[in-house]
């Protein structure tokens, strides 16, 4: 389903040079939940940046269902994004100004379904995770773990390809991390494609694959 | 289809941002608006105005809607009785104030005055007019500053206008000069046609209109008799036409009727002076330059309000971006929340202009040196300024937000520069 060869990204700051992945070469099959770990500025999530095409990388290659997304243009990439992936950020990365149905449907509407119908399937996504209740509420009359509820409602609605989370548990307490991991593992059990970047290793031993990075390189590949 | 989608999902989150906008920044954005949009209708607007006004008093307080004047050849108007006459039988003229006309000289403190001291004399026209009929048509009655208006059997009584007294107008040069210590109630001297005569001041005419304020007015009679005018012949005759009457017809027709031979024929417009036209011309261009300047303020204020605005939520357009949500769209939801700021300043505006400042100038004109100054808001420019000011505001919104779209997705879901 993705196919990452060589990848290599490099960030400039003026002389300086900082290569922060070294040639990175990864494959994920359809329904895989793969977890990637690493301490703190070992390239975790700038790997899972490269490959959910929020990123350019520097060289090397993504395969995502054949598409070569190093031919992409900016357009094409939201595009694909849009129709393909759904993402889940440490910071849940919801829209204040709209209520948590509104967060979710947007998607939805830019795919272009019609209104009833783009509704209809935002709410079953709340509903799925526990949220029926909350429907017209803003992300800030909201607690931490119920906007990331919102924020994996928004991912999952369009029924994506991949779900990529990044460190979804990261500002949230055992409860609702639990809260959030069921959610995962119960759409890893309907067949969801998900890369999920983590430090915690009990969240961690919930994918089928623990990938670890260290200085820009994968240096382990574990089956759980 | 797209840019339907476009629209359709940038109104959507447009609504949502303005809804959730502080009140009070909205309120300062949709206030200067509403600044912007008053500086590109009422700055120009009271430039013409103050002309308009000129010309309006022109129009009501000497010629009336017709002018018939003497032609350059002669001092009064050959065969006015029949002109009079000709006018009275149209239908479309309501009233009709035949005036004397004649230059003459005005004395003050002739009695006091020492040899050696220099003579307190002024030129005046001396305009000789049926008090009711002048009344009925320029209303000079109304305008009067000091003392009373003049009754049809006034005799030996003058009213002055403003700028033949020293204390309305204190101003003094060789070929011009006022009376001094002339007031209600003065005999002065007034020598016409080689005929002196002492005559009492019954009123002081104030009026903005030149011609106005520089004559000496009289009862008919006894300015005819002044300047042996036993035919009736007059200098000049203001015709005042009924409500909705058709002004260049009538003068058409009385061209027609061979009024032209004796007189000059003129309507309000043809007879206003040329320094007006050219005033207005160049007031007009002045208004615009002004407000291309207003138009720009307002521009660069849109930018910078937009552009602050997309810059502190670069994280979210990033977002947007970043969930698959076309940089279009984004852009639209500026350009719709610019569109908001610029309708709802120019509709505010609007009701400002036409429900409150045109009447309200109408009612108090601003008392200019020169002119009772009123607003003039015609309702074509005004739209054409609001579609100015619209589309200058749209681009505005549209340049940051386009700026801030096209930045890296990440890079503004990170906050990294």
């Amino acid at each position: 389903m993705i196919e990452v060869k060589n990848l290599v990204k490099t960030f400039r700051d003026g002389e300086a040079e900082t290569k922060v992945l070294k040639g990175i070469d990864l494959r994920v099959h359809e329904g895989e939940f793969i977890a990637i770990m690493g301490r703190s500025g070992a390239g975790k999530s700038t790997l899972l940046y490269q490959m959910s095409l929020l990123d350019d990388p520097t060289s090397g290659e993504i395969i995502i269902n054949g598409h070569n997304a190093h031919v992409m243009k900016s357009e094409e990439k939201t595009s694909f994004r849009l129709l393909n992936c759904g993402y889940v950020f440490q910071d849940y990365a919801l829209l204040p100004e709209l209520t948590s149905l509104e967060n979710v449907v947007l998607p939805l509407l830019m795919q272009n379904l019609n209104k009833k119908e783009a509704y209809q399937k935002a709410k079953e996504a709340l509903v799925k995770v526990n949220l029926s209740h909350r429907f017209d509420n803003l992300p800030s009359h909201l607690s931490g773990g119920e906007q990331q509820r919102v924020s994996i409602a928004r991912a999952i609605s369009s029924h994506p390809k991949i779900l990529f989370a990044d460190e979804p548990t990261a500002n949230l307490d055992n409860e609702s991390s639990s809260v959030i991991m069921d959610i995962f593992k119960e759409l890893h059990k309907e067949g969801q494609t998900i890369i999920m970047v983590t430090h915690e290793q009990q969240y961690a031993e919930l994918a089928q694959k623990i990938i670890k990075i260290d200085d820009g390189k994968i240096i382990s590949v574990t089956k759980v | 289809m797209n840019f339907f989608l476009n629209a359709k999902i940038g109104f959507f989150l447009a609504i949502r941002q303005i809804r959730k906008a502080s009140f009070w920044t909205t309120g300062l954005i949709v206030f200067v608006m509403i600044m912007t949009f008053l500086n590109l209708v009422v700055v120009s607007g009271i430039l013409v105005g103050l002309i308009e006004g000129s010309i309006a008093a022109w129009h009501n307080q000497y010629t009336s809607d017709i002018m018939i004047s003497n032609l350059e050849t002669k001092d009064y108007i050959e065969d006015s009785p029949n002109i009079i006459a000709i006018l009275k039988t149209l239908p479309e003229v309501q009233y009709v104030s035949p005036r004397f006309a004649k230059g003459g000289t005005l004395e003050a403190n002739y009695r006091t005055k020492k040899e050696t001291d220099k003579p307190n004399i002024a030129s005046a026209q001396i305009i000789g007019i049926n008090p009711e009929a002048e009344d009925q048509i320029t209303g000079l009655s109304h305008h009067i500053a000091e003392g009373e208006y003049l009754t049809p059997t006034d005799y030996d009584k003058v009213i002055l206008g403003q700028f033949l007294l020293a204390q309305y107008l204190p101003v003094e040069s060789p070929g011009f000069t006022t009376l001094k210590d002339v007031g209600v109630g003065t005999k002065i001297r007034m020598k016409v046609n080689g005929i002196s005569r002492e005559v009492v001041v019954k009123g002081i005419l104030k009026s903005k209109v030149d011609n106005v304020s520089m004559g000496m007015y009289m009862v008919d009679s006894q300015v005819r008799e002044l300047i042996s005018r036993q035919d009736n012949n007059v200098s000049q005759i203001a015709v005042k036409l009924k409500d909705g009457a058709d002004v260049a017809a009538v003068k058409n027709q009385l061209l027609l009727r061979g009024v032209g031979k004796n007189a000059k024929v003129q309507t309000y417009i043809d007879a206003q002076p040329k320094f007006l036209k050219d005033i207005i011309a160049t007031f007009a261009m002045l208004g615009n330059a002004i407000s291309s300047i207003g138009l720009i303020v307002a521009s660069v204020t849109i930018f910078i309000v937009i552009f602050i605005n997309a810059l502190t939520r670069r994280k979210f357009i990033g977002i947007l971006k970043g969930i698959g949500i076309n940089g279009k769209v984004i852009e639209m939801s500026y350009i719709f929340q610019s569109m908001f700021y610029a309708v709802l300043g120019s509709g505010v505006g609007l009701l400002v202009v036409y429900f409150v400042l045109v009447p309200l100038f109408l009612t108090y004109p601003i008392d200019f040196p020169f002119s009772d100054g009123i607003l003039v808001a015609p309702l074509g420019e005004t739209f054409i300024r609001v579609g100015l000011l619209i589309f200058t505001t749209l681009i505005a919104g549209y340049i940051p937000a386009r700026m801030i779209v096209r930045k890296n997705t990440l890079d503004s879901i990170l906050g990294r520069k």
